[in-house]
């Protein structure tokens, strides 16, 4: 095909439909365009989502002749991807217009409801490699757009007036109206008047509903003193306009609120191809295959009632409290409990929701509602029900009370001097004090020490909810570890291959000799090479605690320990053939060895070990922290991981979601403020109780349940350095507070004087706020470099 | 200096324009995807020019 290569029919298959159709460009745009067919899409796959009930939850819009759809589709991943996506209306009649949003990995699609249904466009995606994810919570996606729009918008108003109302001021602050006519100074004053009016009311409306909140609440938080602020600046400048004395200072109260929505858009800015806010219904599927008297059918998991009776295959979730009714086989429930084996279930077993079965097909019977499941009941414990991170308590808030009244007492205190000395100049003074002291700069310090903290992160792969969680990481003295898939890299599918290359036949050669076996070893390998039926074999062994060995198609292949699959025979010669990593059957075994035909090929490595340099992150975070261990396994390894976690912590094994939930709790209650770092639905109830949850994922983008950070599974062992850096970034937020304090010294001096005059406040206003800003971006990257991310963490991203 | 009273009103015209296009950008979400107009314009010469018929982008931007 044009000298091309493909790896498997399904690319060559798309190649051709693609070239048919005059998108052959597909293939020019990148190296490695990302289409991969992975399996023919079967006709009725997306059938149910034609259900009414389904179809008109998931159309963002709909008028009976067009219709608009938003797939999340995690294919994205390269140019070539929006430019297919994007012509996806020379595919097939009846599609409009479709537009990619790349950080987000969406696509929204419009087409012709009369000449295409909802599945066949799921179809179509699919079958280019586009398979868009449809999950239960697919069905309830946020609308939170409107409020970055209107932060945006109120922003451009503020920029405008100040903008205008500026070159008004700086010709009366240059002397204009000593060499013009008089007139133009009432008159600046008026068009200044109503460019701010604007700014007061609408781009710093946020700051008077906080102020309010904040009082009715009968707490002073820094929203307060702003609101103060801009009422004394609006108010003698609207005295000063009216009385025809000048323009008064309305330049700097635009800018001020300029630069505060400023600091709020770099906060807000967060990242939106992550969602920090995932409970079941991002892992549960939006359908499931349900036996009927008339075959299998694909039915909305909504219309699913007891006593219906399920196909599961391989990998699919149980999604309700269940029986065996046919077939039996092992189930894996390592994302709910965190037990890494998989457990043998039989018929009339009963099944908890969450599993996934390993190996064969499984029919079911639901015995359960899906929302009563013993997994989506940790969902109604009260943990979930309290708001988060709530705004009263950062840094900022607790320190804004103090500040707050001594201001009020200052202004008093000096229009009560000023009273007694000269009365025209008491409410003089008593404004330029509340001018003065509006906490401009103070406001900008955390977001912008914090931001950048944050920015500084997610260069290494550690993403944060938002810039006020570096608050909570910098307060941790307590860390709790879950085990699989946090300290050891996870067992689901985590099946890696080290050595000599394998062909796909001889994958399946391997693929037979471990199905034949009942170890957990050979069940989780032969899952994971599983691919069509097997070759025959002849003459299985199996050694105990060495390993297994077969002829397959005239080859032996032998499976097992290091030592024992290496008798006699030429070693691969790599360093993980030493004897000591692991057997096949020592029941902690992580590492199978291969040899085919007589010769060592390498060795797979089970999901379950230890992460590279944890040991040395645990040991760096134990001199400075509290170390637990809440695992959902049993306590077979308790002697490997309190050696690890080294004296003085504590581990538990056997923890059910909700006893990890109540861990969480019961540190909290001895004071402690507690990191939980964990991955799978097992640790929602612990990460949500937790005073900062830490989600751990294989991949950025992959499923993992709500949490305040989202962390790529290889920086754990930077965990130290990164509570290090947030601790620093905290500091930098107190030493940006005393830079902006300092100015409102400087500035209480001239306004007690009640010397404080329109040109004084604008230039210090915009210095002191830029100052405190740069110093804040500067002082956070040297901490990054004190802290020691780069030597810490594992790599840099570009992006 | 009388020429300062056709002045000013031009100037706050034409300032008035801007934030006019500014409003219009943001409500038609040019702040919401920043990623993917960089990635568009690289495949802009491969066939972005032609595009579905135009009822399909109205009702596209005006739901």
């Amino acid at each position: 095909m044009e000298g091309r290569d493909f790896c498997c029919q399904g690319c060559l298959t798309v190649f051709e439909f693609l070239h048919e159709n005059g998108l052959g460009d597909f293939y020019r745009l990148a190296e490695r365009p990302g289409v991969q067919v992975k399996s023919a899409v079967v006709e009725d796959r997306f059938a149910y989502l034609d259900e009414p009930v389904l179809r008109d939850r998931l159309l963002d819009y709909s008028d009976g002749q067009m219709a608009r759809v938003t797939f999340q589709v995690p294919a994205i991943h390269c140019v070539a991807c929006v430019w297919l996506l994007e012509n996806l209306f020379k595919l097939r009649p009846g599609i409009g217009r479709s537009v990619v949003d790349f950080g987000k990995q969406q696509v929204t699609i419009t087409f012709e409801t009369g000449r295409m249904r909802l599945s066949e466009l799921a179809a179509l995606l699919t079958s280019i490699g586009y398979e868009p994810t449809l999950r239960l919570d697919s069905l309830d996606r946020p609308q939170a757009r409107s409020l970055t729009r209107s932060l945006y918008l109120r922003l451009g108003v503020a920029g405008f007036a100040f903008g205008n109302i500026m070159l008004f001021s700086v010709c009366l602050y240059s002397g204009m109206d000593r060499f013009s006519v008089p007139v133009f100074k009432p008159l600046f004053g008026w068009v200044s008047l109503g460019l701010a009016l604007p700014v007061l009311v609408y781009s710093a409306g946020s700051y008077w509903r906080g102020a309010w909140l904040g009082l009715r609440q009968r707490t002073l938080t820094l929203d307060f003193p702003i609101a103060l602020g801009l009422l004394a600046l609006f108010g003698q400048s609207l005295y000063e306009v009216v009385s025809g004395r000048g323009v008064g200072y309305l330049d700097s109260m635009a800018g001020l609120v300029f630069f505060l929505l400023i600091g709020r858009v770099f906060q807000d800015r967060t990242y939106q191809h992550l969602s920090f806010d995932r409970d079941y219904k991002s892992f549960f599927p939006l359908a499931v295959r349900r036996v009927e008297a008339a075959g299998e059918r694909t039915v909305p998991l909504s219309a699913l009632a007891v006593g219906d009776r399920l196909r599961l295959r391989q990998g699919e979730l149980i999604p309700a409290d269940a029986r065996v009714r046919e077939g039996s086989g092992l189930i894996d429930y390592s994302f709910v409990t965190g037990e890494s084996e998989p457990v043998q279930r039989s018929v009339g077993d009963w099944l908890y929701a969450g599993g996934q079965p390993v190996g064969g097909a499984m029919d079911i019977e639901i015995i359960k509602p899906v929302s009563q499941s013993y997994l989506t009941s940790l969902w109604s414990h009260e943990a979930f029900a309290k708001q988060r991170g709530s705004a009263l308590h950062t840094l900022l808030n607790r320190f804004s009370r103090g500040f707050t009244l001594r201001v009020v007492v200052l202004a008093l205190a000096a229009g009560a001097w000023w009273w007694a000395e000269d009365p025209s100049r008491a409410i003089r003074a008593f404004t330029s004090v509340l001018i003065v002291a509006c906490p401009c700069a103070l406001a900008l310090s955390a977001p912008f020490a914090l931001g950048t903290a944050q920015r500084w992160l997610g260069r290494f792969g550690v993403f944060t909810r938002n810039a006020q969680v570096m608050e909570d990481l910098a307060r941790v003295n307590a860390v709790v570890f879950d085990k699989t898939g946090t300290l050891t890299s996870g067992s689901r599918g985590n099946v890696r291959f080290r050595g000599d290359p394998l062909s796909d036949r001889e994958r399946g050669w391997i693929q037979a000799v471990a199905a034949r076996s009942a170890h957990p070893n050979s069940v989780r390998l032969a899952a994971w090479l599983s691919n069509g039926t097997p070759p025959p074999l002849e003459g299985f062994e199996e050694v105990a605690g060495c390993g297994v060995r077969a002829r397959v198609e005239g080859h032996e292949v032998r499976l097992g320990s290091s030592t024992w699959v290496n008798q006699g025979l030429e070693s691969v010669g790599s360093d993980g053939s030493d004897g000591s990593v692991g057997s096949h059957l020592t029941g902690t075994g992580t590492i199978v060895h291969v040899a085919l035909g007589g010769r060592v090929r390498g060795w797979f490595e089970l999901g379950g070990a230890l992460r590279p340099r944890v040991d040395q992150a645990v040991a760096a975070l134990a001199r400075s922290h509290e170390l637990v261990l809440l695992s959902g396994d049993n306590g077979r390894e308790r002697e490997k991981f309190e050696a690890l976690l080294g004296p003085g912590s504590s581990v538990r094994f056997d923890q059910s979601p909700a006893d990890k939930l109540a861990a969480i709790a019961e540190l909290q209650k001895g004071g402690r403020s507690v990191l939980m770092v964990g991955d799978g639905l097992n640790d929602a109830g612990a990460l949500r109780q937790s005073d900062v949850g830490l989600a751990v994922v294989e991949q950025v983008g992959t499923f993992s349940p709500a949490s305040d950070v989202i962390m790529e599974a290889g920086q754990v062992p930077g965990l130290a350095a990164i509570l290090r850096f947030a601790q620093g970034a905290v500091r930098v937020v107190w030493a940006s507070i005393g830079i902006s304090l300092l100015y409102n010294v400087i500035g209480l001096a001239f306004a007690a004087s009640g010397r404080l005059s329109p040109i004084v406040c604008a230039i210090l206003m915009p210095l002191s706020s830029v100052s405190v800003v740069a110093f804040a971006c500067g002082a956070v990257g040297w901490m990054s470099r004190r802290a020691g991310l780069a030597v810490h963490l594992d790599r840099e991203r570009t992006s | 200096m009388t020429a300062i009273y056709l002045m000013l009103p031009v100037s706050l015209l034409l300032a008035l324009i801007f934030l006019i296009a500014y409003v219009w950008s943001v409500r038609s979400g040019q702040y919401e995807d920043t990623d993917t107009p960089a990635m568009r314009i690289l495949t802009e010469e491969a066939g972005h020019a032609t595009r579905p018929p135009s009822a399909h982008q109205s009702l596209l931007n005006n739901p």
